[in-house]
């Protein structure tokens, strides 16, 4: 192949790689969205002015953003020696302990609060130990709406610093700490100087993300946190779906947007800046089996800690669906399993466990094919590197703004308000013509791969960034064709960063639940749907059946996870 | 490598077979109870007898009177769910130029007026309304016709009153005293159903002027530590003690249904419920249920029947067991449950669904104020 032909061909590939995630996003995200956005403001701009004018709101999005802040800043903290962990040392149980960590985020807001509540609440698990313990009147814990909201945002997102920020960190040589030791420097200046800036891209990415998951916080909020605290998430809600007040929610809505575009336009300048090129190394290089006693501690303490916040309160829901609820003794019991499968009152709405599973597999799985396929070309398109400063053209200047501003765009369907974007859904599909996509199988997945985009696109982008290309300049000098060199130095370098992308669609798709319940077809409703329906009515039963599929939705989560971590690329271990 | 293709296969092949509409040129009806199905070799005249309800995420008919009424009037019913019932009736009014549906169910008395102005919906006088109680009927033009009632009212759990020594207390304004401070959870009537229709019910009780008026009483609720949350499940199951969960509060904002669906939901263990109605004056709400055709409906004469059969014994007899309301039609006979444990409360407050709409937001917003700020 001629090298002409051969640039055009690159030419061309890089067009497909721009249109399709762009056209994705226009007539999936933004068409939507502007329709609602114009319906709402159909009466005139009174209503954003008057929304814009009242205090009331900015003090709302004080709170929003500070508590987002906090989150943030608190998941981090919590976070980060579990990635470091996870990054340096081999540990048995590792897989099933990252599988662990990764269940809360598919976990219904409803079932977490009551695994919350079995452990914290008044009358919970430690609670109740306690109070039997030192003879105490009443319950001595009591977490305030924002504590429990927190401690929620802490629960949810431990798996995206563990996954984003040690998956990257597993990958960097520890011979650079180890000759910053040998010229002298402390662990302490190690990690500060040499350590903490090579991750800075997967550390400011996990935080974007998570800044932004809880920015737009609705069920940790409204469940956890109490009618008195508010995100401009459960504003829109309320002014949605019981006033009508569509102007007042499109404004706030697009304040919201307004923030996550800014917020991520700021992150991908920074990260483009601050990207140093790497010799990524292979993990079966990089960890080994803690040694030192401080090391073992620190690995016992970083299981101790998953354990007993992440997998404490999902046992204590596997424990309650299995126990039959008074009167009389609590026994042992799987009556809520077995009702599970039958029909008791003859509904026509009946649908059978395995047929919910089914939904939420097949649509996880469209999701992840899809977020892949759409999100993999952009991740390479928007990772291309910056032309040195000092000889940058202004026309290439303007295109790099241009990449920044484009990677922008693809985290806002994260800063999004499901509210507002669902409603935007329902509008446009009820133009004639398009109604038949209200009904179709790809409606939820196209929904999900909105909100999976940006976690492939964020796990993908630093490692693209930052892998040096003189490995593959290495290959092709060696004979390899430009498809070998992709296939056994690219794919494996790539890989631990797809199956990342990989395990977040699936997981953002299991878990989806607001748009999902608003659009999915009554026959065939996910599992958070499911456990939704059961928790709206009264009765043991009813319970009972809400845990039992809430069990159910954690262990298929966690198989689904340690199946995927099965993928390994060929040419070796990353 | 193989394992790597392997997977993909596997994945394409999971997203290939989960999708049995993905293929056919017609979109796959959206719920197909075995006999509404449409017989094999379908002419465009079957077409025109498929008729769409729109309806909110508790709507709930047996498969057999279902499946009944198909096969008496050739009509296959699809159910579009859409969220809670407001959202549902914002989704109507949002689609009025192009309607998702042909008929509209789950319109209640604090939506009627709403839905009334918006003008979504078409006149239709059944022949079955000679059936009805006069006082159900709300829309002299019968653009919405009722179908069901339920009374919203606070449930007590008998245990924890009897550990505690208190006995359920007779007037609401009792709640008010110290005896039954921090015992009560109510839902936010801006995002809860059961929530509004209680506050309506204080409205209705203590009125707006007078010595003590319903905001009186609220300030009051709140200094006594009433617990506010968004929604009935987390009220029900978070913080209500007498349910299934780990709560700590005695008194929860419910239906008079739920200790019969206590029993009802309870596999055989209980044969009396763990929790009871607490029947003061001017303590509950009436909510009923409506149903209308709406404007522009494709298949109107389907939609016809199927009203008239919403409002036929048949339809009304499965009501209580599908959807824990009770019956429009008188004649509908309840079930031993119903009988027994669902009492109905002798003096609901009464609220004109016009004055209702007029002033909902504004009675949010105050209470808001005065509860929560």
């Amino acid at each position: 192949m001629s090298s002409r032909s051969e640039q055009l061909l690159i030419r061309a590939g890089r067009n497909v790689a721009l249109i399709l995630p762009v056209l994705f996003l226009g007539l999936f995200f933004f068409y939507p969205l502007f329709t609602i956005i114009r319906l709402s403001f159909a009466n005139g701009l009174a209503g954003l002015l008057e929304t814009l004018g009242a205090r009331y709101y900015w003090r709302v999005l004080a709170f929003t953003a500070g508590q987002a802040a906090l989150s943030t800043a608190l998941t981090l903290a919590v976070g980060l020696p579990g990635a470091y962990v996870f990054a340096r040392y081999e540990f048995p149980g590792k897989a099933l302990l990252r599988a662990v960590a990764g269940v809360p985020f598919v976990m219904p807001t409803v079932v977490v609060a009551v695994a919350l509540g079995a452990l914290l609440g008044p009358r919970g698990l430690i609670n109740q130990g306690l109070q039997t313990a030192l003879g105490l009147a009443a319950p001595p814990i009591g977490l305030s709406g924002l504590q429990a909201v927190l401690l929620a945002h802490i629960f949810y997102n431990y798996t995206v610093v563990l996954r984003l920020v040690g998956g990257f960190w597993a990958n960097l040589d520890p011979r650079l700490e180890e000759a910053a030791a040998v010229l002298g420097a402390s662990r302490l200046q190690a990690l500060l100087r040499v350590t903490l800036p090579l991750l800075a891209p997967a550390l400011g990415a996990a935080a974007l993300l998570i800044f932004i998951f809880t920015f737009t916080s609705f069920g940790v909020m409204v469940i956890l946190g109490g009618p008195r605290l508010a995100t401009l998430e459960v504003e829109i809600y309320r002014q949605t779906a019981q006033l009508l007040r569509l102007d007042v929610a499109a404004t706030l809505a697009l304040i919201q947007l307004v923030c996550t575009l800014g917020l991520s336009f700021a992150y991908t300048r920074l990260a483009a800046r601050v990207t140093t090129p790497l010799e990524l190394q292979p993990r079966s290089y990089t960890t080994r089996p803690p040694r030192a006693p401080r090391e073992r501690l620190l690995v016992g303490a970083t299981m101790l800690l998953i354990t007993l916040l992440l997998g404490a309160p999902l046992a204590a829901l596997a424990l309650r669906s299995v126990l039959a609820p008074g009167p009389g003794t609590p026994h042992f019991t799987l009556a809520a399993y077995l009702a599970l499968g039958q029909n008791l009152t003859g509904s026509a709405f009946f649908v059978p466990p395995t047929a919910a599973i089914a939904n939420s597999l097949r649509i996880a799985a469209t999701t992840t094919l899809l977020a892949l396929s759409i999100g993999v070309p952009a991740a390479y398109l928007l990772a291309r590197r910056p032309a040195p400063p000092g000889g940058r053209s202004g026309r290439e200047q303007r295109a790099t703004a241009g990449m920044a501003l484009l990677d922008a765009l693809f985290m806002l369907p994260l800063g999004t308000s499901a509210v507002t974007l669902g409603l935007g859904y329902l509008v446009a599909l009820s133009v004639p013509g398009l109604g038949g996509l209200r009904t179709s199988p790809w409606l939820i997945p196209v929904l999900h791969t909105l909100v999976a985009l940006p976690f492939v696109i964020r796990a993908l982008a630093p490692v693209l960034r930052a892998r040096s290309p003189r490995q593959r300049e290495a290959a092709a000098l060696l004979g390899a064709s430009p498809a070998q060199v992709w296939l056994r130095v690219e794919l494996p370098q790539i890989a631990p960063a797809l199956a990342i992308g990989a395990v977040f669609a699936f997981t953002v798709s299991l878990g989806e639940f607001g748009a999902t319940l608003l659009l999915a077809r009554p026959d065939a409703p996910t599992l958070p749907v499911m456990i939704f329906r059961f928790l709206g009515q009264p009765g043991a039963l009813n319970y009972g059946q809400a845990l039992a599929l809430a069990t159910i939705l954690m262990l298929v989560t966690a198989l689904g996870f340690l199946l995927l971590e099965r993928l390994r690329p060929p040419g070796g271990e990353f | 490598m193989r394992r790597l293709i392997t997977f993909l296969a596997m994945a394409v092949l999971l997203v290939a077979c989960g999708q049995p509409g993905a293929s056919r040129p017609t979109p796959p009806p959206m719920i197909t109870p075995a006999a509404s199905v449409v017989p094999a070799g379908a002419t465009p005249a079957a077409e025109t007898r498929r008729l769409v309800v729109m309806t909110h995420d508790s709507f709930s008919v047996s498969e057999e009177v279902l499946a009944a009424f198909t096969a008496r009037s050739g009509v296959s019913v699809e159910f579009l769910k859409a969220g809670d019932a407001g959202t549902v009736l914002n989704q109507a009014i949002l689609s009025k130029n192009a309607p998702l549906a042909d008929v509209l169910f789950g319109v209640d008395n604090t939506f009627l007026s709403r839905a009334l102005a918006a003008d979504i919906l078409t006149p239709y006088a059944s022949p079955a309304l000679a059936g009805l109680p006069d006082d159900l009927k709300l829309d002299p033009e019968n653009r919405l016709l009722p179908v069901d009632f339920g009374y919203v009212i606070i449930n007590y759990d008998k245990a924890a009153l009897e550990a505690a020594g208190l006995t359920p207390p007779a007037d609401l304004r009792d709640l008010t005293l110290p005896a039954w401070k921090g015992k009560l959870v109510v839902q936010h009537p801006a995002t809860s159903s059961p929530g509004l229709a209680f506050l309506l019910a204080t409205i209705g009780h203590f009125g707006d002027t007078g010595a003590y008026t319903w905001k009186d009483f609220w300030r009051d609720l709140r200094a006594n530590e009433v617990m506010v949350t968004q929604g009935w499940s987390e009220a029900y199951y978070t913080h209500f003690s007498g349910s299934s969960g780990e709560g700590a509060y005695p008194l929860v904002v419910s239906y008079t249904t739920s200790p019969a669906a206590e029993v009802f939901f309870s596999e055989g263990r209980r044969s009396e419920p763990p929790t009871g109605n607490l029947l003061v004056p001017g303590g509950s709400f009436r909510q009923i249920e409506f149903v209308g055709i709406l404007r522009g409906a494709r298949n109107e004469a389907a939609a016809r029947q199927f009203v008239d059969f919403m409002l036929q014994p048949e339809f009304q007899a499965d009501i209580p067991l599908q959807m824990f309301v009770y019956p429009a039609n008188p004649q509908a006979p309840l079930p031993d449950v119903f009988v027994r444990f669902a009492e109905l409360p002798s003096e609901p407050a009464n609220l004109a669904p016009d004055l209702i709409e007029q002033r909902r937001d504004q009675w949010i917003a105050e209470w808001t104020e005065i509860v929560l700020r």
